[in-house]
């Protein structure tokens, strides 16, 4: 028999349901298997070998061990962003999504390395160092949500939490051959996820396969009375749209997303992509989204400026960190902040305050929120009449190696270029695992839909991944 | 050269919901410090504010009362700054477009008997903010959150004011209007009702708006009205002298009775304002503002017009009657009781409130029934006690807490009405008193009153003095 932690979610609640496996031997090997590993791969901030059980026996994920990113509150745990301003911090309260996981009978076996409060696309920014990429050691996972994609890519756990805000579950989902989604804006409750820019963050599954990534959005999906940008309508089953049929399903082909920059290899693997969808039956429709080109100015407009908000209260009054000796209130707030916070969130905080000034408001955020509609519009036009879906590349680029990007913020920020307009304009996205480069890493495509239709990602990547097995691939560790 | 002031009213109240405005957490007062407190209004990380629909009504209650336009678009922005009683280091606030816009007060100072209006600018809801306590002789402050999350609503006028009464009378009747609306106790000790002022001065005759100066720190009405008349001549002061008056943020200081700087115009902050995205922006349907707009009550104006005119009251009476609601509702149950409006209004605007201001406290804790002074008013008219006799018993009844008739039928109150036994009384007394029935016969007619208050003495007061008057007259006549 198979290794217990290389199965999926699905595979082991059959297995715990047919009474052939009991639940305790899962969490065992997968404790085994993260001390084995994480060593090396840095998946983890936290292991919660002691208190890791189940809630309760009976629920969709009882005995399924889940990780859960290091910015999403779990009560009475350490929940720091990665960051040293958050040091020591345990919450007073579960996040609405913990709580319906321990409902649900998941056992939640850790928090995850993350760039800092998620502030990155490589997981360098971390307080805590950064994670490996399991397919090479010597790249970075993706961020933000990095260690969550690389620990189930490493099988250090069957599922995983992440948060989206530019990207931030697709890209480290593509990079290390996963599937992960960002569900539409409002999908998912946000109560309890520490915020970077409100209106953009999503939480999202991180999984092996599609119908993983299913059973955990049947969970965490729904609206919240804690939120109130949690949108009250009824979430459908999604274990009912993995169907294998795309036959009509007319995609949408962006001609700004093949252009300049992006690597062969993943142009080459996103047209096979595409081109295997269309033997099953789909159609291909080349569509254009003129504003893309602005999107990335728009999102480091927009993100910033509620992240210096949001980001405001970490001042050292009440919890965290806060610097010694300082002489005054002003002297402890700035100490406090400056030793706090790492390199990335000053930038982003400096960014961001800058936008919000009296005097530049109109020009940099006022104006970004109209980019905004303008880049939503474009995903209505096309959604409207041409096309169900849009396939895009979900990175320019593989893997990139540890440190070639983090002393260029720029080039850093151009590997969210085609995850950003999704959290834009609010749509749902998932990245899935469609091939890998000549040099072995794995490649991820994107697929878009209209708000609040997931069902029609899970579809077709689920029909995609019937006739692939990419996402079977193990990295050799 | 002659100078005017020009004065605009910042009223920050705290209105009287059950709960906080972003939060389930309860809004009563002086609980022990932090016990009323979530993540929520801690602003710890991962909190997400929900609109309290009662403070929503509160304010949408207010603004209509105020004559305010209600705006289609309701949206909440932050304002950024850092204090350590702001727990998110920034305040959800309202600011390009507050929930409502545009409305008047209508004032009439005492004296000018003119009736002017005060222009409303805007009246918008916030959230309030911690408290910070500073232990003495110690380098540490303390921060107690419980105030976090209040329902705050700011009530901001044009520059309407002319003078410090102007002032003190808006103040006046827009704590009426707000006690009538009974979405606040307005208690400015209690910090539920706060107020700030901009102020400026120019010569009379000239358009444009001179310098002006915000001041803040006015704890009370006496507060408010010292610190204007101070920075008013400070001001004139300045100006007559030729000196160039400063934008600044001004505090009155109530012990020394004068305003100082606390930072002027170059200090003053960038809140960095932008629109809070983790609340949705709504639209306020038009039949909940119609709903709201129907269950109003009726205001201090309408009701002292219907004063006037349903019970013939003077309008100086139906002003006095209803600048307070409980004062109102008070005289109202009385005349329900004893239908002599007239007689009612004078003995409320009268005895009762000056027991009120003797005492210093409001209608409610006076403790008296309407059926308490309308009994009194009854034994009065039906000749049981004299005029004199009822107010020393509304005071005894207020002191004792008892029913008058009560205190009546114990001490043996009752009036001699009796004109038999008066008659007899009467005829001892003249007999008695030679000197002043010859005094009276030749003339002097006031000889009279010695003679009635021998049977007042004689009879402990209770002699019905009409009565004996009468009797007196007719036998030294007769």
């Amino acid at each position: 028999m198979e290794n217990l932690y290389s199965l999926t979610a699905h595979e082991l609640r059959e297995l715990i349901d047919k009474k052939s496996l009991e639940p305790s031997r899962i969490l065992d090997e997968i404790f085994k298997r993260i001390e084995l590993l994480d060593d090396k791969i840095k998946a983890f901030v936290l292991v919660n070998k002691l208190n890791a059980k189940a809630e309760t026996k009976i629920g969709k994920l009882f005995g399924i061990p889940v990780l859960i990113k290091d910015n999403i509150c779990v009560k009475d745990e350490n929940t720091t962003c990665a960051s040293k301003i958050l040091e020591g911090f345990k919450p007073p309260y579960d996040a609405t999504v913990i709580k319906k996981l321990k409902l649900e009978g998941a056992v939640l076996i850790g928090k995850a390395n993350m760039d800092e409060f998620a502030f990155g696309s490589s997981c360098e920014t971390s307080f805590y160092g950064p994670t490996k990429n399991p397919w090479d050691l010597e790249r970075i996972p993706g961020g933000s949500s990095g260690g969550s994609a690389a620990a189930v890519a490493a099988d250090e756990t069957i599922l995983a939490l992440g948060s989206d805000t530019g990207g931030s579950i697709r890209q480290p989902a593509s990079l290390c051959g996963v599937v992960g989604l960002k569900p539409t804006y409002g999908r998912v409750s946000r109560y309890g996820l520490i915020a970077f820019a409100s209106s953009l963050d999503q939480i999202g599954p991180i999984a092996k396969d599609v119908k993983d990534a299913a059973l955990l959005l049947n969970v965490i999906a729904g609206h919240d009375e804690m939120d109130s940008t949690s949108v009250d309508l009824p979430v459908p089953d999604y274990r009912k749209s993995l169907v294998k049929d795309v036959k009509g399903l007319r995609i949408g082909v962006p001609k700004e997303y093949f252009v300049k920059g992006i690597d062969k290899d993943v142009e080459e693997a996103i047209k096979k992509a595409i081109n295997i969808l269309k033997d099953l039956g789909a159609k291909t429709i080349d569509i254009s989204l003129p504003h893309t080109e602005y999107a990335l100015s728009t999102y480091y407009i927009v993100a910033p400026a509620e992240a210096s908000s949001n980001l405001a209260r970490f001042d050292g009054v009440q919890y965290g960190f806060r610097a010694k000796d300082a002489k005054d209130l002003i002297d402890m707030y700035v100490q406090t902040r400056s030793q706090g916070f790492g390199n990335e969130a000053k930038r982003r905080i400096l960014l961001g305050t800058y936008c919000l000034s009296s005097g530049y408001y109109d020009a940099y955020y006022l104006k970004a929120q109209k980019v905004r509609t303008k880049i939503k519009e474009d995903f209505d036009n096309a959604f409207g009449s041409l096309c169900d879906c849009i396939i895009t590349p979900t990175s320019p680029t593989p893997a990139f190696k540890i440190g070639e990007r983090i002393e260029e913020p720029l080039s850093m920020y151009l590997s969210d270029i085609y995850t950003i307009p999704a959290n834009l304009a609010g749509l749902p996205a998932m990245s899935v695992p469609c091939g890998f480069s000549k040099n072995n890493l794995p490649i991820g495509m994107q697929i878009l839909a209209k708000p609040f239709a997931e069902e029609t990602i899970f579809r077709t990547a689920y029909t995609f991944e019937q006739v692939t097995d990419f996402h079977k691939k193990k990295p050799k560790l | 050269m002659k100078y005017e002031t020009v004065i605009g009213l910042e009223v920050h109240l705290q209105l009287a919901t059950q709960t906080k405005v972003f939060c389930g957490c309860s809004t009563k007062f002086g609980q022990r410090p932090n016990s009323q407190t979530c993540p929520v209004c801690l602003g710890f990380p991962g909190s997400l504010p929900v609109l309290n629909e009662e403070a929503f009504y509160f304010s949408i209650k207010v603004a209509l009362a105020l004559n305010c336009q209600i705006q289609n678009l309701i949206k909440f922005d932050r304002k950024n700054y850092y204090y350590p009683d702001l727990p998110k280091n920034f305040q959800i606030s309202q600011y390009d477009m507050p929930l409502s816009y545009n409305g008047v007060v209508y004032i009439a100072p005492q004296g000018s008997g003119e009736r002017k209006r005060v222009r409303v600018k805007r009246v918008h809801l916030e959230e309030d903010a911690g408290k910070l306590v500073h232990p003495e002789r110690e380098n540490y402050s303390l921060v107690d959150f419980n105030r976090s999350g209040v329902p705050l609503l700011e009530i901001v006028t044009e520059p309407d004011i002319a003078s410090t009464e102007e002032a003190y009378d808006y103040l006046v009747r827009l704590k009426s209007i707000l006690k009538y609306l009974k979405v606040s106790d307005c208690d400015m000790e209690k910090g539920s009702l706060r107020c700030d002022a901009n102020i400026s001065v120019r010569p009379i005759g000239e358009e444009a708006l001179g310098t002006k100066v915000e001041l803040k720190n006015m704890n009370t009405f006496k507060g408010v009205r010292l610190a204007l008349e101070y920075e008013t001549k400070r001001q004139i002061g300045l100006a007559q002298e030729g000196e160039k008056i400063i934008q600044e943020t001004r505090l009155w200081d109530s012990e020394k009775q004068i305003t100082t700087s606390m930072r002027s115009k170059e200090e003053a902050q960038d809140y960095r304002y932008f629109p809070e995205p983790d609340l949705v922006p709504f639209v306020v349907d038009n039949a909940v503002i119609e709903k709201i707009k129907n269950s109003l009550p009726e205001l201090p104006e309408a009701k002292a017009n219907r004063f006037i005119s349903e019970f013939g009251l003077s309008e100086y009476d139906a002003g006095v009657l209803t600048s307070q609601i409980d004062i109102a509702d008070y005289f109202e149950e009385c005349v329900k009781l004893y239908p002599n409006p007239k007689t009612v209004a004078n003995w409320v605007t009268g005895d009762i409130m000056a027991q009120l201001n003797a005492r210093n406290i409001t209608m409610d804790e006076l403790d008296v029934l309407p059926s308490s002074l309308t009994e009194i008013l009854k034994m009065i008219e039906s000749g049981v006690i004299s005029g004199k006799m009822a107010k020393e018993l509304l005071l005894e009844s207020i002191e004792t807490k008892s029913r008058p008739e009560d205190i009546v039928k114990k001490k043996d109150l009752f009036q001699i009405s009796d004109t038999a036994k008066l008659e007899k009384m009467a005829k001892a007394v003249l007999k008695r008193e030679k000197k002043s029935v010859r005094d009276y016969k030749s003339g002097k007619t006031n000889a009279l009153a010695f003679l009635v208050g021998q049977i007042m003495r004689q009879t402990k007061g209770k002699a019905n003095p009409a009565i004996v008057n009468e009797i007196l007259k007719k036998e030294l006549e007769g």
